[in-house]
């Protein structure tokens, strides 16, 4: 029964850090990539977002099948942290990348158009 | 089959791997043609780390990394924002 | 939660609430049961619950309850476009010809409420393309910056997110 379980959450939490490993490379590359500033923050908003979080969900899955019974209840509590963190990020992530580009379009940072230089 | 033993090797392959993100956004960070671009990048570091920190929790089985980690993702939302709002008006408070 | 409890919605009661809230956060996060560390927990509480008890409940229960219901099927729904815009923008990044067109985009809302606002902002822009530059709440007008036509499309004639988010904070 323990080897069954092992058998198919443990590749789960795999798949969870291989797609959030995937996501972050992504979003890394294409800040390298784009051509302007808020092309680039197009990149780095939703692909972090969701690259740190379904890490920090596989980790969570890691957590509540090892760690569970018998242990501290400060270590008990940890996904409850995991949990908040992952709620966070999805709301604070994107109110940050909302701060910066209003921050740069009001003061006259100009979008990239088609066909323009690279920024 | 993975073996309860690899999963350490894996969170290091993970920890690494965001490693390597990380440097890719440092070069925005120190070359960025603006400071704008320099902000997001460092912005962009800032969450990178707070997942690092989880694992690093993990990797060393301290349960203290998570609320380091919780500290640090509110500082560096609170600091983003003050950063923007200090470029948008050259103040930070506005009275 | 019935008329008796939005009845009493004053301050005392939003104090009240807000001390609980702040307490069952503290002990979720410090998992320490001494008298130091409760008896810290609770004088913590009570100055946050006394210093801002007026930005977490802004109204009556009941009417933030039901919206609560509604906004949980919400995020499920947001949840998946989030996870389309990410294929959408790995796929842009990764193309050796970068297949992007941006451009500024304005259209007006009903919305007025704040965390209405709030919603469809960040809505905005975790789902495909699209990220929020300005709002004036006043006249609840928009700017978004898309990364190509295809999105713009998506929020200036579809507006299948514009309604949902009313859906969700619907006054009545």
């Amino acid at each position: 029964m323990v080897e069954l379980i092992e058998m198919i959450l443990l590749p789960i939490v795999v798949l969870f850090l291989a797609a959030g490993v995937f996501f972050m490379l992504a979003g890394a590359i294409g800040l390298l990539r784009l051509p302007d500033f808020y092309t680039r923050l197009h990149a780095t908003g939703k692909c972090d977002t969701l690259g740190e979080v379904l890490i920090i969900f596989g980790l969570l899955i890691y957590h509540v099948y090892y760690y569970s019974p018998g242990a501290e209840l400060s270590v008990q509590l940890v996904p409850v942290k995991l949990l908040f963190l992952i709620c966070f990020i999805f709301f604070a992530n994107p109110t940050a990348t909302h701060a910066i580009m209003k921050a740069a379009y009001n003061t006259g940072v100009k979008p990239w158009k088609k066909g323009d230089r690279r920024m | 089959m993975i073996e309860p033993e690899a999963m350490l090797t894996i969170f290091m392959a993970t920890a690494l791997l965001i490693v390597v993100t990380i440097i890719l956004a440092l070069y925005r960070a120190t070359l960025g043609p603006e400071v704008y671009n320099r902000v997001a990048a460092v912005n962009v570091i800032g969450t990178k780390t707070i997942v690092l920190l989880v694992l690093i929790g993990y990797i060393f089985e301290r349960p203290l990394f998570f609320d380091i980690s919780l500290l640090y993702a509110l500082l560096n939302f609170i600091g983003t924002l003050a950063f923007a709002k200090y470029l948008e008006r050259g103040e930070v408070w506005s009275s | 939660m019935g008329e008796k409890s939005s009845a009493k919605s004053g301050k005392g009661f939003g104090i009240f609430v807000t001390f609980c809230v702040m307490f069952l956060f503290w002990l979720l996060l410090s998992g320490i049961l001494d008298p130091i560390h409760v008896g810290a927990g609770i004088i913590c509480s009570l100055i946050i619950a006394f210093v801002s008890h007026d930005l977490l409940v802004t109204q009556k229960w009941d009417k933030m309850l039901r919206k609560s219901g509604r906004f949980i099927i919400y995020v499920v729904w947001e949840l998946w476009q989030i996870l389309l815009a990410n294929f959408d923008v790995a796929y842009r990044v990764l193309h050796p010809k970068m297949p992007i067109d941006p451009s500024v985009i304005e259209f007006d809302t009903s919305l007025r409420s704040d965390l209405a606002i709030v919603t469809l902002a960040n809505s905005i822009t975790l789902t495909p393309g699209t990220i929020t530059i300005n709002i004036d709440q006043e006249k609840g007008r928009f700017q978004v910056h898309a990364i190509a036509q295809k999105p713009a499309d998506a929020l200036l004639v579809d507006k299948t997110m514009q309604e949902k988010v009313a859906k969700v904070f619907m006054e009545e």
